[in-house]
This record gives structure tokens, C-alpha cells and sequence, in this order.
């Protein structure tokens, strides 16, 4: 078995470091080394996105990344969107607004990959926003919620800046 | 921790990986954007002695234009080549072929090498390649080789890359003028593996005559085929409604697909007739109109 390694890399503004053994998803370290729960673990092979995070500032999987490779990045989980006085982001202000929400599991994964969609894209028609949003699996909400959720942040967000 | 135990080596150059590649003797694997291999660990599909993780290495990520060609590092991000303004201008067909892989967060990480190494029949860039007739460079301890398409993909996931080699380099022919391009796909939902998919690239001249077509189909068998018999057609017969229906019928003879549990051999034939004729419509529309 290889040995751990010293990972040390940003996440949600901080630094953060400890020991992986190279086998380590870059998601069960977040989870269980960090203590980060807010990243969930669905399917474990790229499918589903509730693990969605943002690697230097773009949505990626972290059940399909090592804890290795993340050394020196900059992380932002779903933990890292919400201002530091608690004030919560556009999009999360909107999800709640918009029902966009059920259960729940899937939510951090549509939020960071809705943040990543609206980075590249400040502008989106609904095929746009729902083109993006195939990228993480809802199984209650129908998405209608989740995609009008979206559209209003997106104006939110516009308007703000 | 799902994946099985392997040692783990991340060098900062291409010459290191390859000597590790050697130290292995074929039991290592290597680790492009890990889009495909890691959700093999995670489900022990594959145990590698040791994974060689080609994320650190700066050399092999690049997009350039090169003797008529452009040229892309093999560990060049889906997502970089996505928003490239260079691949906009000069490959076109590339960026919307790029759309269809996977989802935005999957080609943040994804890379054009690791999909080509990978093979896997439904994939975009392999029938991109395929269509284009690109060229792969693969370096091995005698240096490199570059390995057209036909002599590359040899079956399901399998490959001309030997024991001991990698892929360094991929290179497509830049679009000439007069040219118009269309990559249709059918797949149940945006992002999910497509079951047949067609690339098409026309090239037209003022009279209407095509002058070159590159058209190739996915999905329909171990390897992307390229559809020659169909491009002849177009280039003796043109580009209208009735060379186009003619070709795309064509399409369907030439392919030999399998059923499974996505889609039966004839679905896929279908397939294959049905979207070579909106490919070959679009790209021939747009090849007419940039004259």
C-alpha cells in the first residue's frame, strides 16, 4: 500500500492540510478529513454530480479526483457559497424561493454546477439552463423548481453586478 | 475509499512518466483527466500496480496551429478546448463536438487524450478524429510514432498504443474554406453516452459541386467508421436533397452495429441513416452559404 502524502490546498478561502493515502477520493477527503459534510457522495462514478465542487473555480467531480491531486488548488465547496455573516448566495436565496428542493442530496451538486453554469454563461435560455442541469441527477423535484430557481438567479445576479 | 491500492507517481515531464511507464512493464496505468479510469478504481473494474498521474505535466497541455493542422496536447482540458477562440475559428466542428461530451463539470477535467487513449465507441472525440482522419502521436522509449485513425482504434477500448507507450499529441486537419460541418448525436438524455453519433465536414465550390466530404459514424460497432463510400457519393453526385438521401442511406448499409441494452442493431442502423442526412443537410447548407 502507498504511502499517504501531505495534501495541502484552499478550500472555501482557508488553507487546509493533512494526510492522504493516494487511493483517497478528493470527496471523502473533503467529507471525512475536513469535515466538510456539506458535499455528497451519490454515485461514486461521475454520473449523478452531488459531489460537484469547483477546482480552481470550475465545477468538476470530486468522487472522480484523487485527494492528491488536489495540492495545491483552490476548492470551493457548497459550504464556501453563503457570504461570511451567513447571508446567503443569490442561488441559494432563489432554490429557496423557487421550492427548488426536496430532499435535498442533490442540492449541493446543482448548486455549484448552476454557479459554474452562470459564470460561463451570465445570460442562459431555459434549453441552456436545462442542457447544464443534466450535468446533476434530481430524483424529486421534476427539475421545474430547480430551473426557475436558476433563471431568477441569473437576474439576480445580473442586476447586482 | 473505493479504489483498490496502487502506487502512485505524479512526474512534472513526459520523459519521466514514460520511464515509469517502462519501470512498470505494463502494469501501470496512466491518469489523464480521470473522467473514465477513476469511476473504474471506484468500482474495481481496474487494479493497476501503480497509477501515473499526468495532471502536473505543463508539456502536454497546449492547442496550436501547426503545417495546416492544429495540434493539442494530450492532456489538454475538454473544457479549455470548449472555450478556445482558436478552435472556434479554425475547427469549428470541434467545439460543437465538445458540447456533447459528457457535462461542463466533467470536461473541466476530461481531456482529449484520455478520451482518444480510452476508446470508447460511443465517445465524440474518436468519431471526431475518425471523420477528420487525424493523427495520433504516441512516444514510446524509441521516440514517437504518429498513428493515423483506421490503424488506431482496433476495437471496443482497445487501441495501437503499446506496452510502454503513450499518447502525447493529437492532430486534426484545420477546416478550409467553402466548408460546412455538422456533428448530429442521439442519446436519451444531453450528456449521456450517445448510441450512434455522426460527424460530417463539407467542402463545396461556387457551382455546387463538393469538392471534399469527411463523414464518419459512432457507436455502431467497436470503432468509429469512417464512411467513404458515402463521402464519394457526395463528391461526384453534389450536394443536393438526392445525393444527400442517397448517402445517407448508404450510411446505414456500410455500418455492421450490434444490439444491446441501449438499442438494438437495426435502431442503430436507423440511427445511423437518420442522423447522416441532418448532418450532411446542415453541414451541406452552411458549406453553400460560406461561398
Amino acid at each position: 500500500m502507498a504511502e499517504p502524502r501531505k495534501v495541502r490546498f484552499k478550500v472555501n478561502g482557508a488553507v487546509r492540510e493533512g494526510l492522504a493515502e493516494p487511493r483517497k477520493l478528493l470527496v471523502d477527503f473533503i467529507r471525512d478529513d475536513l469535515g466538510l459534510t456539506g458535499t455528497h457522495i451519490g454515485c461514486e462514478h461521475g454520473i449523478c454530480g452531488a459531489c460537484t465542487i469547483l477546482f480552481n473555480g470550475e465545477a468538476a467531480r470530486s468522487c472522480l479526483m484523487l485527494a492528491v491531486q488536489a495540492d495545491g488548488a483552490e476548492l470551493t465547496t457548497v459550504e464556501g457559497l453563503a457570504a461570511a455573516d451567513g447571508k446567503l448566495h443569490p442561488l441559494q436565496e432563489a432554490f429557496w424561493e423557487h421550492h427548488a428542493l426536496q430532499c435535498g442530496f442533490c442540492t449541493p451538486g446543482m448548486l455549484m454546477t448552476a454557479y459554474d453554469l452562470l459564470q460561463v454563461n451570465p445570460t442562459p435560455t431555459e434549453e441552456e439552463i436545462r442542457t447544464g442541469l443534466s450535468a446533476v441527477l434530481c430524483r424529486c423535484t421534476g427539475y421545474q423548481g430547480i430551473v426557475e430557481a436558476v433563471k431568477a438567479a441569473a437576474g439576480r445576479m445580473r442586476s447586482s453586478s | 475509499m473505493k479504489p483498490p491500492p496502487f502506487e502512485y507517481h505524479d512526474p512534472k515531464t513526459a520523459d519521466e512518466a514514460l520511464a515509469l511507464l517502462g519501470r512498470y512493464g505494463g502494469e501501470a496505468r496512466l491518469l489523464a483527466g480521470g473522467q473514465s479510469l477513476v469511476a473504474l478504481l471506484n468500482f474495481r473494474l481496474s487494479a493497476p500496480a501503480a497509477l501515473i498521474d499526468l495532471n502536473r505535466i505543463a508539456e502536454l497541455s497546449y492547442i496550436r496551429e501547426e503545417g495546416g493542422q492544429l495540434r493539442f496536447g494530450a492532456m489538454t482540458r475538454q473544457r479549455q478546448i470548449e472555450f478556445s477562440p482558436l478552435v472556434a475559428s479554425r475547427l469549428p466542428l470541434m467545439i460543437e463536438a465538445t458540447r456533447m461530451v459528457g457535462h461542463l463539470p466533467t470536461r473541466t477535467r476530461g481531456t482529449i487524450g484520455g478520451s482518444i487513449a480510452h476508446a470508447d465507441p460511443s465517445a465524440e472525440y474518436p468519431a471526431l478524429v475518425t471523420a477528420l482522419d487525424g493523427e495520433m502521436v504516441l512516444r514510446g522509449p524509441s521516440g514517437n510514432r504518429v498513428v493515423k485513425p483506421a490503424d488506431f482504434f482496433q476495437g471496443f477500448l482497445t487501441t495501437a498504443i503499446a506496452p510502454g507507450e503513450m499518447l502525447v499529441e493529437v492532430r486534426l486537419p484545420v477546416t478550409p474554406a467553402h466548408s460546412g460541418w455538422a456533428f448530429e448525436e442521439f442519446s436519451r438524455r444531453h450528456g449521456d453516452f450517445a448510441i450512434v453519433e455522426v460527424a460530417a465536414l463539407l467542402t463545396a465550390d461556387g457551382g455546387g459541386r463538393c469538392t471534399m466530404a469527411r463523414v464518419a459514424a459512432s457507436g455502431v460497432g467497436g470503432t468509429p467508421v469512417r464512411l467513404r463510400p458515402v463521402e464519394e457519393i457526395l463528391e461526384q453526385e453534389g450536394l443536393a436533397e438526392k445525393a444527400i438521401a442517397a448517402a445517407s442511406v448508404r450510411a446505414a448499409e456500410l455500418v455492421d452495429p450490434t444490439s444491446d441494452l441501449h438499442a438494438s442493431a437495426d435502431y442503430r442502423r436507423h440511427l445511423t441513416r437518420v442522423l447522416t442526412r441532418r448532418a450532411l443537410t446542415r453541414a451541406a447548407l452552411q458549406a453553400k452559404g460560406n461561398n
